[in-house]
């Protein structure tokens, strides 16, 4: 099950708040609603299911409604109309002791200025949340020392926050988060007032973090490379409403309609695709197979060099067509002409790192898995075309069965 | 058209209660009465050196080394000049004043920030407070306390009682949203987001209307000497009834010296902590 549900969630603002959350439903836009009834639409009907352990993006433009979204996870503000299960309990039902507890146990949240306590060190701030639960003073610390050491921020505990810059500011209010040891993490624009380069790297380290933790973070953001980075699944909001929910894949692939397509069209395509995104299908021989069997091969199919596997598909190496025909001249064997150090990738790896490898090798990438067995071969060509656009022919499977011999 | 009779509505008001509440009144009379001698007493226990070299001592914990220098050259001068029993007297009504309005501002302005209701009444009451002439609230003050130190301190109070719940307001409004939201954000119950968030970051703002409530109970002490409170401020309205101009520039002095001194010492008070924070 779902770890966090959202059932028909809005929020509205004015007076007459409570009263119009029908006329949504029967179709009343926002302007007709801002014009009629001065009640401005924030969120509007929004049903997701966030899974256990996975990074769940919400991607939209400022006023798109994401932040008040992210904020009635933990009713910070109060939703009008819905259903917020957490565990399948209903949050908006909770009387104030129990929604205190869900707040010190299970949901921590990340801020976008990092809303440190200038009052208090880094060691206090990052106690906080478990001073207020009156755990004691050396458990406490204990863990909060933990949390600081998973952000990398040891030995910095008796700063005060204002002493630190804007990207250890923000490892601090992770380590706060943390220290809870809280299922669900809301991280509202966590990043987005760090520098592009501190960004990546805080990224980068979520990311890893992520690897072990496995909580389930609920990211809000404006910048789509970031969603595009670190999302398992992004939902892209507009006016308060959910536009599309997917991989970033399927968001930059199939895009739901013309406002996905336009917000998505400016996205730097090598930072999202990955190897196994442009990969063709590898045209292979296996190496008990004479030199002229392979040439035979490759004039047949039109290229200059053959991937060399064994049975279980476990890439030997490369040979190329000036090797081979040399080769039966000289009755040398496949073995001989291998070439075993040519360039490997893994499917996971994003294009834009693989121009640099491609342009400095003679023979075409190779794309294994982690057992080194061949899934596919990077062409320049493909590479290109990827960025310029073109849907990659995705007919590529592990299995094919297109090995000569 | 007739005149409303406010003035003689007033007045029934102020008889009414005179009448039927003076067991309130006399309760509050000895308590201030109480505080303010207890005061006095302890202040004038040392020997005055004894007490200048205490001060001395205070400031330089509190502040630098001019602060000291200040502090104990300004006292000494006043002993010299023969305003010591005066200024203790003194010092205790304000310390009394300042010690009631914060005792009583802290948690109204605290009240008026969670709640919009009271802050839309207190407010108009402070202006209210701040601007009716002093003079008007002495008269029903003797009526209720009759004459003597208390009354001057009540009146003080109302005087200067108003920045401390303004600045209060101030201090816990300016705690930026992000922070609030955070100390909810981790389930922090309402207390703990008062004591732990709101009051420690509200203190700056809260410090500087503290150090106003005191100077304005300072500023009250002439008013309050011509109800019978004892202390400088008697020395001064008692120097310009009798037109002795330079004697009232002794016990002016004498004013601005404890002014001064109360002065930087909550301000010094407050920055230290800030340091130490």
């Amino acid at each position: 099950m779902s770890i966090l549900q959202l059932k028909q969630v809005s929020k509205l603002f004015g007076t007459q708040a409570e009263q119009s959350v029908g006329l949504l439903e029967q179709g009343w836009n926002k302007e007709k609603l801002a014009k009629e009834k001065s009640v401005t639409v924030g969120v509007n009907r929004v049903n997701l299911s966030i899974e256990a352990g996975e990074i769940f993006v919400i991607m939209g433009l400022s006023g798109s409604g994401k932040s008040t979204l992210v904020r009635m996870l933990n009713r910070l503000i109060e939703p009008t109309a819905g259903e917020i299960l957490v565990h399948g309990q209903d949050l908006r039902k909770m009387n104030k002791e129990q929604l205190r507890k869900v707040r010190r146990q299970t949901i921590s949240m990340v801020f976008q200025k990092f809303a440190l306590f200038p009052h208090r060190s880094v060691l206090e701030n990052v106690e906080y949340g478990l001073e207020i639960q009156k755990v004691r003073k050396p458990e406490r610390t204990e863990k909060a020392m933990k949390s600081l050491e998973l952000v990398g921020l040891k030995g910095w505990e008796n700063k005060s926050p204002d002493e630190l810059s804007g990207g250890m500011q923000q490892r601090v209010g992770l380590a706060r988060a943390l220290a809870n040891d809280p299922e669900i993490l809301l991280m509202d624009e966590a990043f987005s007032a760090l520098d592009p380069l501190i960004r990546r790297d805080m990224q980068d380290e979520l990311l890893e973090l992520q690897e072990t933790m496995k909580k389930t973070i609920i990211f809000i953001t404006h910048d789509l490379d970031e969603a595009l980075r670190i999302g398992d699944r992004i939902a892209l909001m507009k006016d308060g409403a959910v536009v599309q929910v997917g991989t970033p894949e399927e968001i930059l692939t199939q895009p739901a309609n013309a406002y996905v397509e336009r917000f998505v069209e400016d996205v730097d395509l090598s930072k999202v695709l990955t190897a196994a995104h442009v990969m063709r299908r590898p045209e292979t021989i296996m190496p008990d197979r004479g030199p002229r069997v392979a040439l035979e091969l490759m004039r047949e199919r039109g290229i200059s060099n053959l991937f060399v596997i064994d049975r279980s598909k476990r890439l030997l190496g490369v040979i190329t067509a000036e090797d081979a025909s040399e080769a039966m001249r000289s009755g040398k064997t496949l073995a001989d002409i291998l070439i075993t150090d040519g360039p490997r990738v893994h499917p996971d790896v994003l294009i834009n790192e693989l121009f640099e490898i491609t342009s400095m090798s003679k023979v075409p990438l190779a794309v294994v898995d982690d057992n080194d067995r061949l899934a596919g071969v990077i062409v320049r060509g493909a590479l290109l075309g990827a960025l310029a656009g073109e849907n990659s022919p995705k007919e590529v499977s592990p299995n094919a069965e297109n090995t000569a011999g | 058209m007739p005149k409303i009779p406010l003035d003689e509505w007033i007045e029934a008001l102020v008889g009414w209660m005179g009448d039927h509440l003076t067991v309130l009144f006399d309760f509050i009379s000895s308590v201030i009465e109480g505080i303010v001698n207890g005061f006095t007493w302890l202040f004038m226990l040392p020997h005055p050196f004894l007490f200048i070299v205490i001060l001395g001592i205070l400031a330089f914990l509190v502040g630098r080394i001019s602060l000291t220098l200040f502090s104990v050259i300004g006292f000494l001068l006043i002993y010299n000049l023969g305003y010591w029993p005066q200024t203790m007297d003194t010092l205790s009504l304000v310390i009394t004043s300042a010690l009631i309005s914060v005792i009583l501002g802290v948690p109204i302005g605290i009240w008026c920030a969670y709640s919009r209701g009271a802050s839309r009444i207190i407010t108009p009451i402070l202006d209210f407070m701040q601007t009716m002439p002093a003079f008007v609230y002495l008269l029903p003050a003797v009526t209720f306390f009759s004459l003597g130190v208390v009354p001057g301190v009540i009146a003080s109070v109302i005087f200067a009682i108003p920045p401390t719940i303004r600045l209060t307001l101030l201090g816990i409004q300016q705690v930026s949203g992000e922070l609030t939201e955070a100390a909810d954000a981790f389930g922090s119950t309402a207390p703990q987001k008062l004591f732990k968030v709101q009051l420690p970051l509200a203190m700056p703002t809260l410090m500087a209307g503290i150090n106003q409530t005191i100077m304005l109970s300072l500023s009250m002490v002439v008013i309050a000497s011509m109800i019978g409170a004892q202390g400088i401020g008697a020395e001064v309205y008692r120097a310009v009834t009798q037109l002795q101009i330079g004697k009232g520039f002794e016990a002016g002095l004498a004013v601005v010296i404890l002014a001064i001194v109360l002065d930087r010492f909550t301000q010094n008070l407050f920055k230290s902590k800030k340091r130490g924070a």
